[in-house]
């Protein structure tokens, strides 16, 4: 096995994981303020599609990622409409969302189905260009893959470091503390899910206008319910997700190592690795999981009337 | 007397309250297809005509009826396999994965036991469909009962590893000879037999008998009434003497059983084969159908029917209008939203103090 295998699966790793890190990120927000969305996936059906439909009408990729965020922000404001004020079931309206994305992500992509569209211009990493163009190439990452990682760090110092983030938890954790020492907790919810919907509108702009490069039906593969896992093997933590999404990639990779030296492993035994990895690390965890999940995920806040 | 015209008017005001509640439910519907309508018509489709078409095509002809009747039998078993459940408080998500998992072991009954007769081998298929499903809904049970995981959570990861084993199978092992994604056909005595040149199959016998036996269970049987009593209260239950755990694991493995019948229908009757990914979250369909009917054994029928008619109509959709398929799953969602929103176009009549 060559140095150039292996730095070729690290950057096709990468590339995969890249999507994934948005969505989870974008989960650990509207997670981190009590609101568990099970429609993710259709979000990021409706997102990918969008994307790919505005760069294929005006063949600016930017323009698509731009849609594809608007969409995204634009999906979780509908599903927030339903779980925040008319208080429905949050994992029925999840459900229901992600029907819709399957409708409405097949309605604006079809037609565009297959068709090829402008990817977002790839960059060399900076301090590389002195290597053989075989090794460079590999690094040549898009925009959304270096913004990622900022990304990541802007989100928890976000939930951290900053008062709207110390209210954002405190709506997840106890929404009628957090009314009664004067926050908004319906408002802070509208926000957190907007937010959510945005980096989760990021990823599948990444996932269908830099790596896949086009639109099919269903081409998010389960994508939003791996994010979902992820979130809780990340412990609603923004850092760990990126440890979490690492994971996922790792398995590709794995695979693509593996093929590239002969040995056969079915890619869909290494595809349920980060399902049963998420669910050891939940056995593991057994009774302290309930200190870091927020305490009232999945509750609906009924208000004060 | 007094009493018997108190009787009287509770009597009256549940009938106008199902009255008011069937006026509803058909506002709503009729509100998620005068939206779609508008959909249709912003894609310069006619809508009306698009309805006709519909409706003509399901309930119009005795062929489409059984059409939505073949559409409408994995969710009314789907739908069980979380109305049971729900009853004792569990929820369970994972019945997408328990199908799958059905669906693969009664497959490997039908591709294994192919010298046995329709007799034994449908009886095979059916146990070993439930036993697969029942396994896959075991983990969440187990780790519920012992207070450590969540089933919820569970359940959900359990249900996209499933799929994924079944393509492992499909594809390392039991493709047929000209497909990679598909086994070969069955063979006759591994099919459920079909009623008069329809699709519709015996499966259909153990949807109404499955629902008819909830429902019995549920009303007049003491695990009925202990069921009942650990959902309403699981720790009063509990220190009334139902043992609390066992019901936890026993009914969230008869879930996934019922779950994975729903599989074993669908490779045995509807596709005759096993394909890989051949269910696009008709487990979650069967989530929703059990959430909006609360569990209640004619709501799971209705419900089924009416999701029934509007995912068949689909087809309908994309021969006629030329739109893609999936699109039906906008006024699948449509309806669900809107349901889900509970307007009020009806003040509800307060009781008569």
């Amino acid at each position: 096995m060559t140095l150039l295998a292996i730095l070729g699966v690290i950057s096709s790793a990468i590339y995969s994981g890249t999507s994934l890190l948005y969505a989870t990120l974008g989960e650990v927000v509207g997670e981190r303020a009590g609101i568990v969305n099970l429609g993710l996936e259709g979000v990021l059906l409706v997102s990918a599609a969008m994307g790919v439909a505005v760069t294929g009408l005006t063949g600016n990729p930017h323009l698509g990622i731009l849609a594809a965020v608007l969409a995204g922000g634009l999906m979780n404001l509908l599903f927030g409409y339903l779980v925040i004020t008319r208080k429905a079931n949050q994992l029925a309206s999840g459900l229901a969302t992600m029907f819709l994305g399957f409708g409405l992500s097949a309605l604006i992509g079809k037609d565009v189905v297959g068709a090829k569209i402008v990817s977002l211009p790839r960059l060399l990493l900076p301090g590389l260009s002195a290597l053989p163009r075989l090794y460079s190439s590999l690094f040549m990452f898009d925009l959304l893959i270096f913004l990622v990682l900022p990304a990541a760090f802007l989100i928890w110092w976000l939930l951290f470091r900053t008062r709207w983030g110390l209210g954002l938890r405190a709506v997840g954790e106890n929404a009628d503390i957090a009314f009664a020492s004067g926050r908004n907790p319906h408002w802070i919810r509208y926000q957190a899910l907007f937010v959510s919907g945005l980096l989760a509108g990021l990823g599948a702009a990444h996932l269908a206008i830099a790596y896949t490069m086009n639109w099919t039906e269903y081409m998010t593969g389960g994508r939003g319910f791996i994010a979902v896992a992820l979130v809780i093997f990340s412990k609603w933590h923004p850092l760990r997700a990126i440890a979490g999404a690492l994971i996922f990639s790792g398995a590709v990779a794995f695979q693509l190592l593996m093929q590239s030296s002969g040995v056969q492993v079915s890619p869909f035994l290494l595809d349920t690795l980060p399902y049963l990895l998420t669910l050891l690390v939940l056995i593991a965890w057994g009774g302290n999981r309930k200190q870091s999940a927020p305490a009232s995920l999945g509750r609906v806040y009924l208000g004060t009337e | 007397m007094a009493q018997n015209t108190d009787t009287k008017r509770r009597a009256t005001l549940i009938s106008q309250k199902t009255a008011n509640a069937v006026l509803r439910y058909l506002l709503m519907l009729l509100l998620a297809l005068a939206l779609f309508g508008v959909i249709l018509l912003l894609l310069g489709k006619n809508p009306v005509q698009s309805y006709v078409d519909i409706f003509r095509s399901t309930l119009g002809s005795a062929y489409g009826f059984s059409e939505v009747v073949v559409a409408m039998v994995p969710m009314l078993i789907t739908a069980v396999a979380v109305a049971l459940p729900s009853r004792v408080g569990l929820i369970n998500v994972g019945v997408e994965g328990q199908l799958y998992m059905g669906a693969c072991l009664a497959a490997w009954g039908a591709l294994t036991f192919t010298h046995l007769p329709a007799w034994a081998l449908l009886p095979l298929m059916v146990f070993l469909g439930m036993l697969g499903g029942a396994a896959w809904a075991f983990f969440p049970g187990y780790l519920k009962s012992i207070g450590l995981v969540n089933e919820t959570i569970t359940s959900l990861l359990l249900n996209s590893v499933a799929p994924k084993i079944v393509a492992f199978l499909i594809f390392g092992f039991w493709h047929g000879p000209m497909d990679t994604n598909k086994t070969a056909s069955f063979v006759p005595a591994a099919r459920l037999p079909a009623f008069l040149g329809t699709r519709v199959d015996l499966s259909l016998v153990f949807a109404l008998g499955l629902l008819i036996l909830f429902w019995y269970v549920m009303r007049y049987t003491r695990w009925g009434l202990e069921m009942r009593a650990i959902g309403g209260n699981p720790q009063a239950a509990r220190r009334n003497g139902i043992p609390l755990k066992a019901y936890q694991v026993g009914i969230m493995c008869m879930g996934g059983a019922i779950a994975g019948l729903a599989g074993m229908s669908l490779v045995s009757g509807y596709y005759g084969l096993l394909l890989a990914n051949f269910s696009t979250g008709s487990g979650y369909m069967g989530f929703l159908i059990s959430w909006l009917s609360f569990g209640d054994p004619i709501g799971i029928l209705l419900v089924s029917f009416l999701v029934a008619i509007i995912t068949t109509g689909g087809n309908l959709l994309q021969l006629t209008q030329g739109l893609p398929y999936a699109v039906i799953n906008i006024l699948l969602a449509l309806a669900l939203y809107i349901v889900l929103a509970k307007p009020t176009f009806i003040k509800e009549a307060k009781p008569a103090r």
